[in-house]
């Protein structure tokens, strides 16, 4: 018998309005999964209590017949996005016991829809990172594990508490940020399914800031459908964020099952880099061909200024990130560690409230920023953005609907495996999701299948600006073909 | 695949120990003597991995400012925020009377 | 606009003349509602922090949102200041720690600023004017306050001031005195104010001039120059180019060279000062804002605020030169300020401009300057200060009677003309009366008449005589005729 956690967000919905299940049953049954599951510490933080308020307010609603789209859901929230009067950490020592009095957009939707919150999921500090291991709050552990072994894995990053939260069913499905490839890299790694939305579909505000003209809310959940209804209720305009589109949310659930006869998918050659997996080759071969056969017509692309786009990242973001997070300083709020002087404070307060990731990231932004290294630097690499973004706008001239490509250039690895010296190791883990940042456009990672050693690997689909809806219709498409990845039986309860 | 990633890879520019301090007290961040030389160390490898966008021409090509294209919205000019200093100083390490308190600056 | 300093405007130094050159950024705080970037009040002082939002106090993922209004007013300014107005502008971070400063970076304009060239013509006291170039004007965030006296070992930081809006002017360097200095920016002001963009209360900080100052030999190529920051107050900006000046003169002078630096100006010790804490090499890190797009707007709107601007102060002086036939000293004292310059017109509505203006400049001017008052506060109305001068003018009181009549209006109130008529102010013309007072002061000094035949200045005494014996209320140009008449003098 499948217990209520294991329900996708969609079975639950209607389990729901059906009345075969309480929302207060649907909470409990979350609850006690995140308890046995505190081994791969995704939660940072559980608000069990809260759920319980919330689902009771939900089993009424839908009592009364006025349930709303997400009534009575539970979810975890990634420890990005701002909770009212719930501590929020950014995964940074230097907002330990930092508790807003606000709400982020994006949960501000998701609780005005119904949706029950079952706690703050651990990432990568302030979003920095591939694999999670960059938390204060130390590394999340993967659910899946290599076939016969038991060398823990990271569930990638940086949201790596959400991915790992909704492939151990440890909730419905969870809110996500990615700003080169956070969403995406994690659900390709733990077999899940995640959406990073066109720059502009959601709200920034409220959402602790990594790279600014990057940085987009999405969710990660268990199918395509379960994505389309999240970011329904997480999109949507704001007059709070000036970057915010102001369009229309359109019925991403109903373009789920439009199919994808008639459509053009381009194969970008540049993606096919030497020395990639050739499990990886052979599953991307794997996808062009399911979608073919689903009536999909399959053309190769140029997209010439891929191989730019990593370098080109970290100038961008780190750039941003060093003038986002200068507002850390021990003042207003958070961590302080005294000096002799303001200075000292600062530079104390810094030193040790930032992790040696977000300071190398702070370090090198703040870098490529100054007098001398401006121009050589951040300009030309935002140069080199419009290079990037003409090459897609080419593309889709040419009339390509959507571009697919491999998710990740492997499977998960284990923890502490790329703790080398050199940062650049893993900044390659988005080597195929970070040009859809810099491009703004939506990107869809959506499971495909395992490799020879049992874990799983996921494709992704690059849109057209604003046009989720042909993902989410394309990823269906691979998802029907692939079928749901099978989860690893439970080892950590 | 490292390699294969630095195609148009040229001469590095690189940092040596003293701009490691120097961008140190720039961020605010501070830096022990034993943690210097490992961070020239993480700079540079990034530099050098940043290094072969000097491969690029970029003539005539304008940077990006904004991702989509939109107009900014605007704000009408009315208060709408305000009278919460209570929550503005919640969050706040030392506070006297509604005021932030910082260890004292010189001017 | 470069023309050779004259020499009144050279300072002497111990072996030369020198030409002090000046250029001025001027911080004005926009007249809004709410800051530039939030909802929150611009409102003057308040509790500490009560006029801050989240994004004020750049809580963790609050983001800027632009006021409106705000931009409305710097276009509004570029036109006042005759400059080119950017259809096309951007907002860059400028990036420093200081604990007034909450983002850790201020949102301000670099290099593509809302406003580019224009003039200021400036008036100076001795009736010459200059043309002074305005290099950019900006938008940007005004920082929060630190109080450093409350606490011997920290200080207090008050964000009610952070974000509220400023427009930066910079000036070029065409000031070559401390007069023309103080004169630009008490013009610029006066422009602020008619345009209703500054309300220019120094006191209040809404005007704070940071002002470069170089000193060269005539002809010499500029010196190096000294930014004194924040100087609120005309005076004080007076003050502290004739200091600097002097100070670098001297050190110029005694072999030795100026250093680029920022130095405060200290009033009380009369002298500027390195600030030595800020010395610390900039690295300002500038880059456009990533949560703000370009501003952009089309030339329709530019033309829409433009119909809806004021007259501004120098056209509004050349028509009381031609409308009202006023002198150009008193036109330039009219239009200093918008209030004065609608409560002359007011006055002048239908009577004698030349008039009017003397009474609002010499009488009320005069009497609200000693009272500390102002136009606004002036207990004396437009329309009774008119009644006056109507009185006046057809002859109903004398001006002498006048200025007792508006003491009575000043203290007491009231109608003019109603006052005249109760208490009996009412200007004598009947020449019978007159006549008999004449009559009466003749007859009691036969002496006085005797000389008057001999000495025709002794007419005065007569009128005086006369003037006193009836209270002032006959009429001059009668008493003068009669008593000629009766003395006999020609
Ligand atoms: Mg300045
Ligand atoms: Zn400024």
């Amino acid at each position: 018998m499948t217990t209520l956690n294991e329900l996708t967000l969609a079975e639950a919905r209607d389990g729901l309005k059906a009345k075969d299940f309480s929302a207060t049953d649907l909470a409990k049954a979350h609850i006690a999964a995140v308890e046995a599951a505190r081994a791969l510490n995704a939660y940072l933080l559980e608000t069990p209590e809260r759920a319980l308020q919330m689902a009771a307010i939900a089993d009424s609603k839908i009592a009364a017949g006025e349930a709303r789209p997400l009534e009575g859901l539970p979810l975890g929230i990634k420890d990005l996005f701002c909770t009212h009067g719930v501590a929020t950490t950014a995964g940074s020592k230097i907002l330990e016991n930092f508790q807003p009095h606000y709400e982020s957009a994006v949960s501000h939707n998701l609780w005005r829809d119904g949706a029950v919150m079952l706690g703050k999921l651990n990432l990568d500090e302030f979003a920095m990172g591939s694999s999670n291991e960059t938390s204060a709050y130390g590394a999340v552990v993967s659910p899946w594990r290599r076939t016969g072994s038991e060398t823990p894995l990271v569930p990638g990053g940086s949201s790596g508490g959400s991915a790992a939260a909704v492939a151990a069913h440890l909730c419905l499905g969870a809110t996500a940020t990615d700003t080169g490839g956070s969403i995406r890299q994690p659900a390709a790694f733990t077999g899940t399914v995640g959406i990073k939305p066109t720059y502009g579909r959601c709200s920034r505000w409220g959402t602790v800031a990594f790279a600014s003209s990057l940085d987009q809310a999405g969710p990660i959940a268990r199918t395509v459908r379960d994505c389309a209804i999240l970011l329904a209720s997480m999109a949507g305009p704001d007059s709070r964020d000036t970057t915010c589109a102001d369009l229309p949310v359109p019925d991403f659930e109903a373009a789920v099952s439009r199919g994808v006869k008639g459509l053009t998918i381009g194969i970008p050659r540049e993606y096919r880099v030497e020395g990639m997996p050739a499990e990886i080759q052979k599953l991307w071969d794997q996808g062009a061909e399911w979608l073919k056969a689903a009536g999909a017509t399959i053309k190769d692309i140029s997209l010439p200024h891929t191989k730019y786009a990593l370098p080109a990242y970290y100038i961008v973001a780190p750039a941003e990130a060093s003038s986002n997070l200068a507002r850390y300083d021990g003042v207003r709020y958070g961590l302080r560690v005294p000096g002799k002087d303001i200075a000292e404070m600062y530079e104390n307060t810094r030193a040790a409230g930032f992790g040696r990731e977000v300071k190398r990231r702070i370090m090198i932004g703040t870098y490529v920023l100054s007098a001398g290294y401006y121009d050589a630097y951040y300009v030309r690499a935002q140069k080199i953005r419009t290079l990037i973004k003409r090459d897609f706008e080419a593309a889709y001239a040419e009339g390509v609907d959507a571009i697919l490509t491999p998710a990740t250039p492997s499977a998960a690895f284990g923890i502490g495996e790329k703790a080398s010296a050199d940062p650049v190791e893993m900044y390659l883990n988005d080597v195929f999701t970070v040009t859809v940042n810099m491009a703004g456009l939506p990107g869809i990672a959506v499971p495909a299948g395992l490799d020879a050693q049992g874990l799983p690997l996921g494709l992704q689909l690059i849109g057209r600006p604003f046009d989720e809806e042909t993902l989410f219709a394309t990823a269906q498409a691979i998802e029907d073909a692939a079928g749901r990845t099978k989860l690893p039986p439970v080892w950590w309860a | 695949m490292r390699a294969l990633l630095r195609i148009g890879f040229v001469a590095s520019m690189s940092v040596d120990a003293h701009t490691v301090r120097r961008i140190a007290h720039l961020a605010r961040i501070a830096v022990s003597e034993s943690e210097v030389a490992p961070l020239q160390d993480e700079l540079n490898a990034i530099l050098a991995f940043v290094e072969q966008l000097g491969a690029v021409d970029v003539s005539g090509i304008e940077p990006m400012t904004s991702v989509t294209p939109m107009v900014m919205k605007k704000r009408d000019d009315i208060v709408t925020e305000g009278g919460r200093a209570r929550d503005v100083v919640f969050n706040a390490p030392e506070t006297e009377d509604h005021y932030f308190l910082v260890p004292k600056v010189v001017e | 606009m470069n023309a050779p300093a004259t020499p009144k405007k050279l300072i002497k130094g111990g072996l030369h003349d020198w030409e002090v050159v000046i250029g001025m950024e001027i911080h004005a705080q926009v007249t809004s509602r709410s800051k530039l970037f939030s909802g929150a009040s611009t409102e003057f002082g308040g509790e500490p922090n009560d006029h801050v939002s989240l994004v004020d106090a750049a809580m963790p993922g609050m983001l800027p949102v632009i006021n409106a209004e705000c931009v409305a007013q710097a276009v509004r300014t570029g036109l006042g200041l005759k400059a080119q107005i950017n259809h096309r502008s951007v907002f860059d971070r400028k990036n420093y720690f200081y604990p007034d400063l909450p983002q850790g970076y201020q949102i301000s304009q670099y290099k593509d600023p809302i406003v580019g060239e224009g003039e200021v013509i400036v008036d100076l006291p001795d009736g010459t004017s200059i043309t002074v170039g305005i290099e950019r004007l900006h938008l940007e965030q005004d920082a929060g306050k630190s109080l450093h006296d409350q606490n011997p070992t920290q200080s207090f930081v008050d964000l009610n001031r952070s974000g509220v809006a400023l427009m930066e002017i910079v000036s070029r360097p065409d000031l070559r005195s401390s007069e023309e200095a103080r004169a630009y920016v008490t013009k610029l002001r006066t422009i602020l104010r008619y345009l209703g963009t500054c309300d220019g209360d120094m006191e209040k900080g809404s005007l704070r001039a940071d002002v470069n100052v170089s000193v060269r030999k005539p002809g010499d190529p500029l010196g190096t120059r000294c930014e004194i920051k924040n100087v609120n107050s005309i005076r004080f900006i007076g003050q502290a180019i004739e200091t600097e000046a002097r100070r670098q003169i001297a050190i110029i002078e005694d072999g030795g060279t100026i250093s680029q630096e920022t130095r405060l100006f200290d009033p009380a010790k009369g002298e500027t000062r390195s600030m030595r804490s800020k010395e610390e090499a900039h690295d300002y890190r500038y880059f456009p804002d990533p949560d703000l797009l370009p501003l952009e707007f089309d030339q329709a709107y530019v033309d829409a605020l433009a119909e809806g601007l004021p007259e501004l102060p120098d056209a509004k002086k050349a028509r009381f030169i031609s409308d009202y036939g006023l002198s150009t000293y008193d036109a330039g004292v009219l239009i200093a300020e918008r209030s004065s310059a609608d409560y002359f017109e007011a006055v002048a509505k239908g009577r004698d401009g030349k008039a009017a203006a003397n009474w609002v400049i010499n009488e009320l001017f005069g009497r609200l300057n000693k009272e500390g008052l102002t136009i606004e506060t002036s207990p004396v109305s437009a329309d009774q200060l008119g009644g006056i001068v109507d009185l006046i003018g057809e002859g109903t009181i004398s001006g002498k009677i006048a200025k007792d009549l508006f003491e009575i209006v000043w203290s007491e109130g009231g109608d003019p003309r109603a006052l005249v008529e109760s208490r009996g102010m009412k200007q004598v013309t009947d020449t019978g009366a007159i006549e008999a007072a004449v009559d009466e002061i003749i007859a009691k000094n036969p002496d006085k008449v005797a000389q008057a035949k001999e000495k025709p200045t002794l007419l005065g005494w007569f009128v005086g005589q006369t003037m006193k014996a009836t209270g002032g209320k006959a009429n001059p140009a009668a008493v003068n005729v009669l008593l000629k008449s009766k003395l006999g003098i020609e």
